[in-house]
């Protein structure tokens, strides 16, 4: 067991780290907290592919003093993916952010669950 | 090959063109260039689907010069033929009827981005339903996503951004948990393709190797789109959502968007894990009591909010139970009815945000007792109202009923599921029967509840009125002449558009319901190739 | 729902902890036993290491003309992908429009009135700007250039070295807010405005979107292209990967600059 642990430390930080992003993202109740929440669990997500796609002593996926053997270089794939699951997480926190800023100045709160509550108060008007 | 089966790569461009051209054009040449795109995508799937049906097969379409497992591949089927004739019907006609809620609720200067928002969502939808690479389903998804905050928020007003802030968190978590069920599914088979990673997963499940990551990976995924489909402990932002934001937001967000995600679960049971192994990880028993948790306690939520638009949203929550429970069964013929609930729960529930619109009269919201008697004053939306209402319910002659009949069913063959999924049927048709037909009384401005009188009178009304469609619009028109002089009021042309889409939608529902057979044939054949 | 009193409001929301709480190591505990039944870290035997991975990398230069695979790898193998990633930063663009755009004040519609007034009360529609200093300003006058020359060498260099499209536009996206925040947004505004800024993501959108459905139905319908390649390893070669990086990084630069400009002062 604890060789099979040493065997997968990355694996097993990423898990970690996906874990508490995942809960930042669920339960806390401030916005910034909930994004950085959010990106915790991205990057989580991330350092996954990047572990899975590396192979030690391979090199990086660009041609190298000529050489074309599949064997030289490490998996492309996660490495794409990774710039997509970039991109992608990029645009969501500046939604997420752009969102909080308008209910910030609405409300002047950065508190959700004192949104809800503002917002319950303003549809009761 | 055959020119025909350029379609489906050809509606997905033309949808993201047309959201590219509204971002530079004016309200009034955006809204057109919308409508026409969906419009060309309608016509292109419905020729696909028949062309489809025919041929009876299905096929694969290189997205570029590389094929199958180096390249993106789309996939078209008639399952996914007849989805797209569904999301573009809705989409079309939410956009087409909204005129007034567009015009009236959002920014002139925002009104072209709303129609790019609507156009995105139709070209990411259409993708998903296509797609079949795992991958692009997650990059498909999140702009699914995007886009429908989008929608929700559009409305720039602080209660519609707290709605959409609640709602992104939700299905922020539900893409985090399907992106690392991809990865880990990556990680585990080496692929992205479909087909392939059926085949390895296949491979790995008769070798026994890996059990408990193939059922992490199962339960992940499934858990994630559940999320993002809100399937019930998952609903909190749902009332909110659809209640809010405009009308053709709340029609495309119930009726279409949703079932996205559904019907890249139903993708991912049949063509990435396999149903065999979906079945040995015991997800099916997972999804099955969900639904029948989200059947009941949507039902019980709707009664309890007494506002038209709420409770229409809860019962929003309480109908993709029902979807969830099909697909729980675990065999064909609960796949196949709960697709078809996607498609009558789609049309029914945009029909019902559609008219609801004729009643709150502007306001964002009615409560209802206060509809008594606007079944007079909006003859056309009351009654497609009435239809859209007895179909959820499950009258016969509406879709609903065949829907909550081929579900039933499909439960026949499943022991101690078949008791429990029928039980749950009734508890949740006498649930919708009452709200429902609380707002039915209230519309026509009955007295008291009587159960048996209530239920003639308003079936009669229902063919008189919509087999009398046409005149009933000439009567709808010279009643809004009289009405024009009021400033907030929708235009004799925007409320005559508004009545005949109610109308096709309701004709739809009444033909589905009528004749079946159609659609279930396609349906089940569809299912057939699908793996 | 608004019947229920405090006290069993409270009582709801520590079941709803504590549901959270087991429900969060029960992820944890699955997803880590889970990561120990993947196959080993770093090791040749990644299921990963099949098919797929060779021709990317074994018949990538023949096939694509881009000497860095992964440049090659999304941007031809797998571009539909890539093409539905800049929608996302495009959709996620115009989210951030519609919510923080500030409209004009004589609109009719009382939603964008609200906003414009709590911007007012706010007193920062257009933010006080660190105009006089002198560190800052000095310093921007020498980066920016090289930043902004650093990120269009990216750009051009993607299909040859690490690098592309995204990575290159968003580090000429931050020269420009670097420039902006150093000399003023108007100055900035001479040659990125709204309309410019709309005007280039729109070209460039479309240039994508086009060349890749070109790309994708002489694929399908097994035409040939026609696209030259080039030699491998120089500047104008591989095909359409380097048009494609222009593009996505033109939308990736202006994006980058109109988050920012939309954020701090609610225009562009």
């Amino acid at each position: 067991m604890p060789e099979q642990i040493y065997n997968h430390y990355n694996d097993i930080v990423a898990a970690l780290l996906f874990v508490i992003g995942f809960s930042n993202l669920l339960f806390q109740k401030n916005l910034i907290k909930k994004i950085i929440g959010l990106n915790i669990m991205d990057v989580a997500i991330y350092l996954l592919l990047a572990s899975q796609g590396y192979i030690s002593g391979r090199l990086a996926p660009i041609l190298t003093d000529g050489i074309e053997n599949a064997a030289t270089y490490i998996n492309p794939i996660p490495s794409g993916l990774v710039l997509t699951g970039i991109v992608v997480s990029v645009s969501v926190t500046a939604l997420m952010l752009s969102m909080t800023i308008r209910l910030y100045r609405k409300y002047k709160t950065l508190d959700l669950d004192e949104i809800l509550i503002k917002v319950r108060q303003d549809r009761n008007k | 090959m055959d020119f025909i089966m350029n379609f489906p790569f050809f509606s997905i461009m033309i949808c993201m063109l047309a959201a590219l051209s509204t971002f530079m054009l004016g309200r009034k040449a955006a809204a057109w260039v919308a409508k026409g795109a969906l419009f060309i995508t309608l016509i292109l799937s419905i020729v696909l689907t028949a062309w489809l049906h025919a041929s009876g097969e299905s096929f694969v379409y290189m997205m570029g010069h590389f094929p199958a497992p180096w390249g993106n591949e789309i996939r078209a089927g008639e399952l996914e033929g007849v989805m797209a004739i569904f999301t573009s019907v809705i989409a079309l006609l939410s956009i087409v009827s909204g005129r007034f809620s567009i015009r009236t609720g959002i920014d002139d200067t925002k009104q072209n981005l709303y129609y790019l928002i609507t156009c995105l969502m139709e070209a990411s939808l259409l993708a998903l339903i296509y797609t079949n690479d795992i991958f692009t389903g997650y990059v498909f998804i999140e702009i699914n996503t995007i886009a429908g905050c989008g929608l929700i928020m559009i409305k720039n007003t602080g209660r519609a951004v707290a709605a959409a802030v609640r709602y992104m968190v939700v299905s922020l978590v539900g893409s985090g948990l399907f992106l690392i069920g991809t990865t880990l599914l990556y990680s585990v088979t080496g692929h992205l393709l479909m087909q392939n990673i059926n085949a390895s997963v296949a491979c790995l499940a008769a070798d026994g190797s890996y059990k408990v990551t193939l059922t992490v990976i199962t339960a992940l995924m499934t858990v994630g789109l559940s999320i993002k489909s809100g399937l019930f402990p998952f609903h909190l932002w749902i009332p909110d959502a659809y209640a809010i934001s405009v009308m053709p937001s709340s029609a495309m967000l119930s009726g279409m968007v949703s079932k996205g995600y559904i019907f890249l679960l139903i993708k991912l049971i049949y063509r990435v894990i396999g149903f065999d192994v979906f079945e040995s990880t015991g997800v099916f028993d997972l999804i099955f009591i969900a639904g029948i948790a989200a059947m009941i306690m949507g039902s019980v939520a709707a009664i309890r909010s007494g506002y038209l638009r709420r409770m229409t949203a809860y019962s929003s929550v309480s109908q993709i139970g029902y979807i969830f429970m099909g697909i729980g069964i675990a065999n064909n013929a609960g796949v196949v009815a709960a697709i078809f609930h996607i498609i009558t729960h789609g049309l029914t529930k945009s029909l019902l945000f559609m008219t609801a619109e004729s009643f709150t009269a502007g306001k964002e919201d009615i409560e209802v007792g206060d509809l008594k008697g606007l079944g007079h004053k909006h003859p056309v939306s009351a009654a497609a109202f009435t239809a859209a209402a007895l179909s959820i319910v499950g009258f016969p002659l509406f879709a609903g009923f065949i829907a909550k009949m081929l579900l039933a069913n499909a439960s026949f063959t499943e022991g101690w599921r078949m008791y429990v999924a029928i039980g749950a049927i009734a508890v949740s048709t006498i649930l919708n029967v009452v709200y429902f037909f609380r707002c039915i009384i209230n519309l026509y401005g009955f007295g008291g509840f009587d159960g048996a009188k209530d239920d003639s009178d308003t079936e009669t009304s229902i063919t008189v009125q919509s087999e009398e469609s046409s005149s009933a619009y000439h009567r709808n028109g010279v009643y809004v002449s009289a009405q024009s002089d009021c400033d907030a009021a929708p235009t004799r042309c925007e409320k005559s558009v508004h009545g005949i889409c109610a109308i096709i939608l309701a004709v739809i529902n009444l033909y589905i319901g009528v004749a079946p057979k159609l659609l279930t044939a396609i349906l089940t054949k569809g299912l057939n190739v699908f793996n | 729902m608004e019947k229920i009193n405090f006290n069993e409001k409270k009582k709801l929301y520590i079941l709803f902890r504590i549901t959270g709480a087991i429900l969060v190591i029960m992820l944890a505990a699955s997803l880590i036993m889970c990561m120990l039944d993947l196959p080993g870290l770093f090791s040749p035997e990644h299921p990963g290491e099949n098919v797929v991975a060779e021709r990317y990398i074994e018949s990538g230069i023949e096939e694509t003309g881009a000497v860095n695979f992964v440049a090659g790898m999304i941007l031809d193998y797998r571009a539909f992908d890539t093409f539905g990633e800049s929608n996302v930063l495009f959709a996620a663009t115009i989210c951030v429009m519609v919510l923080l755009l500030v409209q004009n004040p004589d609109s009719k519609k009382s939603s964008s009135k609200s906003y414009y007034d709590e911007l007012k009360d706010e007193k920062e529609i257009e933010p006080r700007l660190v105009k006089n200093d002198v560190i800052l300003k000095t310093i921007a006058k020498f980066a920016v250039p090289f930043i902004l020359m650093f990120g269009v060498y990216v750009i051009l260099n993607g299909h040859l070295s690490p690098g592309g499209g995204f990575s290159g536009g968003a580090i000429v996206g931050s020269g420009f807010i670097l420039a902006s925040v150093a000399f003023g947004f108007d100055k900035m505004e001479r040659f990125l405005n709204k309309k410019s800024a709309g005007i280039i993501t729109f070209v460039s959108l479309m240039i994508y979107c086009l060349a890749k459905s070109y790309s994708f139905f002489t694929g399908a319908n097994h035409l040939e292209s026609g696209i030259p390649l080039g030699t491998p390893g120089d500047i104008l070669s591989s095909g359409l990967i380097l048009i494609l990086n222009i593009c996505v990084g033109l939308v990736v630069a202006c994006t980058m600059y109109s988050f920012f400009s939309l954020m701090r002062r609610g225009k562009i």
